[in-house]
């Protein structure tokens, strides 16, 4: 038989039975179609957290304080509640460890903001001029705080885009109005270009004041809430981490690394915790597609396998005429591996499909790259060689005598 | 030319042997029409099981033009199939739902002929059979039994084997169409000197025949040309 022959067996034997041959696909169609949306789909969620990481900064390194200690007893505030960093510990940083490209100090808490008849709850966050490059912020109107007013008490803010609508609404424009936190007067200078996110940690709902204002009227101390660190590239950011880690335990007298009273998180530490739980879900999701497409594949078998007892007095008389073993299993193998491959071929095309109308609808930005595709190409096709070979051979090796006197 | 030569057959079910053929001899010329008769249970399906290489004896030989196929495997049985035998059933077997050439043409698939050469032979070989040329593309659900008795028949001759073996090719028709199969039989018997046997249990349709074989109880009775035989004539 040639290839063509079987082609065209196979052909009149799939479309003699139209309805169960295309009931037989739909299987291996939801199944394949579904790992490659589930995988998608995940796929797409990794990269849109990795790049909303990102915005956060690039080459980022960040340093808390660490738990609150009482000396002798164990009673642990948590962390981040001490007060253990100070503008001279990221003044050293900057000045003596290598592979810093700029350092912003942070005082950060929440406050009632007013600006004439209005009011809101924000984050106001304390910091220098640095705090744009080390974040990556940028004024969408305005300027940012600069370095002379950030170290002088200058009474000016940055308004988040959220705030800034919040308090002003859409009529009036915010630049060179004022508002009042805690009694005190502050002209905005600036409005922040939108980073997008909400909820906790939104970075688009908060008021920026120069950290010199901050700490004297806010906490009415010297101490700072976090450090933001940005390594020159990503390649020294280990190297950074470790630098600046042994740097403040020497300024803070502190030997013993694990009593420190302060912690440093990498960027790239966050991005791979976030990412290893996308990876889980887009491991079970797949993994329960996985499953589906196994189940399509029994479908086939168990088709095929009805198939071949229909069909017992075809085998026998394709036997009777001269059809060897091998032309009878090609043939049934050939109907199981083209349903297969079929349903292959249209469950990645719907699969593409629902990964582009998540997309399209804006529900979530999905991937969709070449290898699931292959993969559930290759699981297709296997699919229908491993499901279809029992049938086949069963075909096969009837004994045309008995297959032809089949009622 | 055929010839068989002491052939047993002996079935085992289990530890019960059952002896369907009790050492049978005879042959067939070239161009010979044989039926070979008998009630059911006689072992005439074993004989014809054998002759038509779908099974092999237990012990004796069969040649089958000049090769002996008596101790072949199942593959080489299916080469022998192919190539020298054209099978002629009581239920006829066609395809469904598939078109009268494409059933005619299928013997040359396994055959390994050329696609291209394949129409014009499947077409002479309904021709031979009395086909009618305007029901070429019709599906075989579409035609009558008449019909569906002489595609088989052309589907038999397509190949064009040594050896046309018919298995109570008119059980399942009417006298009337039965006639006209038989009649093709004996057309292409005398015009085209195809080599025919024909298993009956029917003495009216044996009669059709030149020569009758008569087997009971797995042993061959009596072996004789036919006394009185019976002549379609063609029709106008």
């Amino acid at each position: 038989m040639t290839i063509q022959d079987i082609y065209e067996e196979t052909y009149t034997a799939l479309s003699a039975n139209k309805v169960r041959s295309s009931l037989t696909m739909l299987g291996i169609v939801i199944g394949i179609s579904s790992v490659i949306a589930m995988i998608s789909i995940g796929q797409g969620a990794q990269g849109s957290i990795q790049s909303s990481i990102q915005s956060l900064g690039s080459n980022l390194i960040m340093v808390t304080p660490g738990a609150q200690r009482t000396p002798g007893v164990a009673v642990s505030t948590g962390r981040g509640t001490a007060q253990s960093l100070t503008m001279d510990d990221a003044n050293a940083i900057a000045s003596s460890v290598s592979g810093v490209l700029s350092v912003a100090s942070e005082v950060s808490g929440r406050q009632q903001v007013t600006a004439r008849g209005t009011n809101t709850n924000t984050t106001v966050l304390g910091t220098n001029a640095s705090y744009s490059t080390v974040r990556n912020v940028n004024t969408a109107d305005g300027s940012f705080i600069t370095d002379a007013q950030s170290s002088s008490l200058a009474r000016v803010a940055v308004l988040g885009p959220t705030t800034a609508s919040d308090l002003f609404g859409s009529s009036t424009e915010p630049v060179g109005q004022t508002i009042t936190i805690k009694g005190m007067q502050f002209d905005v200078i600036g409005v922040l270009q939108s980073k997008g996110g909400s909820g906790f940690g939104n970075r688009d709902d908060m008021v920026i004041i120069p950290i010199a204002d901050a700490q004297k009227f806010l906490t009415g101390n010297q101490y700072v809430t976090t450090i933001d660190i940005a390594a020159v590239s990503s390649d020294v950011m280990t190297q950074v981490q470790a630098d600046v880690t042994s740097l403040l335990l020497d300024r803070h007298k502190i030997s013993d690394p694990t009593l420190a009273d302060f912690s440093t998180i990498n960027q790239s530490d966050i991005v791979s915790a976030a990412s290893s739980v996308v990876n889980t879900f887009t491991i079970l999701l797949g993994s329960v597609a996985g499953i589906s497409l196994l189940v399509g594949g029994i479908g086939i078998m168990n088709m095929m396998l009805t198939t071949v007892t229909e069909r017992t007095k075809e085998i026998g008389l394709r036997k009777a005429i001269g059809a060897k073993k091998k032309d009878i299993s090609t043939q049934f193998l050939a109907e199981a591996v083209t349903l297969t491959f079929l349903g292959g071929l249209i469950g990645i095309l719907l699969g593409a499909g629902v990964a582009y109308a998540f997309s399209y609808f804006g529900i979530i930005q999905t991937q969709i790259s070449i290898y699931p595709i292959l993969l559930a190409f290759g699981v297709s096709a296997g699919i229908g060689i491993i499901f279809g070979y029992y049938p086949a051979k069963r075909a096969a090796s009837l004994n045309p005598i008995e297959a032809l006197r089949y009622e | 030319m055929i010839e068989i030569k002491n052939v047993k057959k002996v079935y085992k079910t289990g530890n019960v042997e059952f002896e369907a053929l009790h050492g049978v001899s005879f042959k067939v010329e070239d161009g010979e029409f044989v039926a070979i008769m008998g009630p059911s249970g006689s072992g005439k399906s074993t004989l014809m099981h054998i002759i038509g290489a779908l099974d092999t004896p237990t012990s004796g030989q069969y040649f089958l033009d000049g090769k002996d196929v008596s101790k072949l495997t199942d593959e080489e049985l299916a080469d022998i199939r192919r190539q020298k035998i054209g099978f002629v059933f009581q239920s006829f077997n066609l395809l469904p739902r598939t078109t009268v050439l494409r059933n005619v043409m299928l013997p040359l698939i396994y055959a390994g002929i050329p696609h291209e050469q394949r129409r014009p032979l499947a077409e002479k070989a309904l021709l031979a059979a009395g086909f009618d040329e305007t029901h070429f593309e019709h599906k075989s659900n579409e035609l009558s039994g008449g019909q569906i008795q002489r595609v088989a028949i052309a589907r038999a001759l397509v190949n064009d084997p040594v050896l046309i073996l018919a298995d109570e090719p008119t059980g399942n028709l009417d006298t009337k169409t039965g006639d006209i199969v038989l009649g093709t039989f004996q057309r292409l018997n005398k015009e085209h000197g195809r080599t025919i046997i024909l298993i009956t249990h029917e003495p009216d349709v044996a009669e059709y025949a030149d020569r009758i074989v008569f087997i009971r109880d797995g042993d061959i009775v009596s072996d004789s040309k036919t006394h009185k035989k019976k002549i379609v004539h063609p029709q106008k």
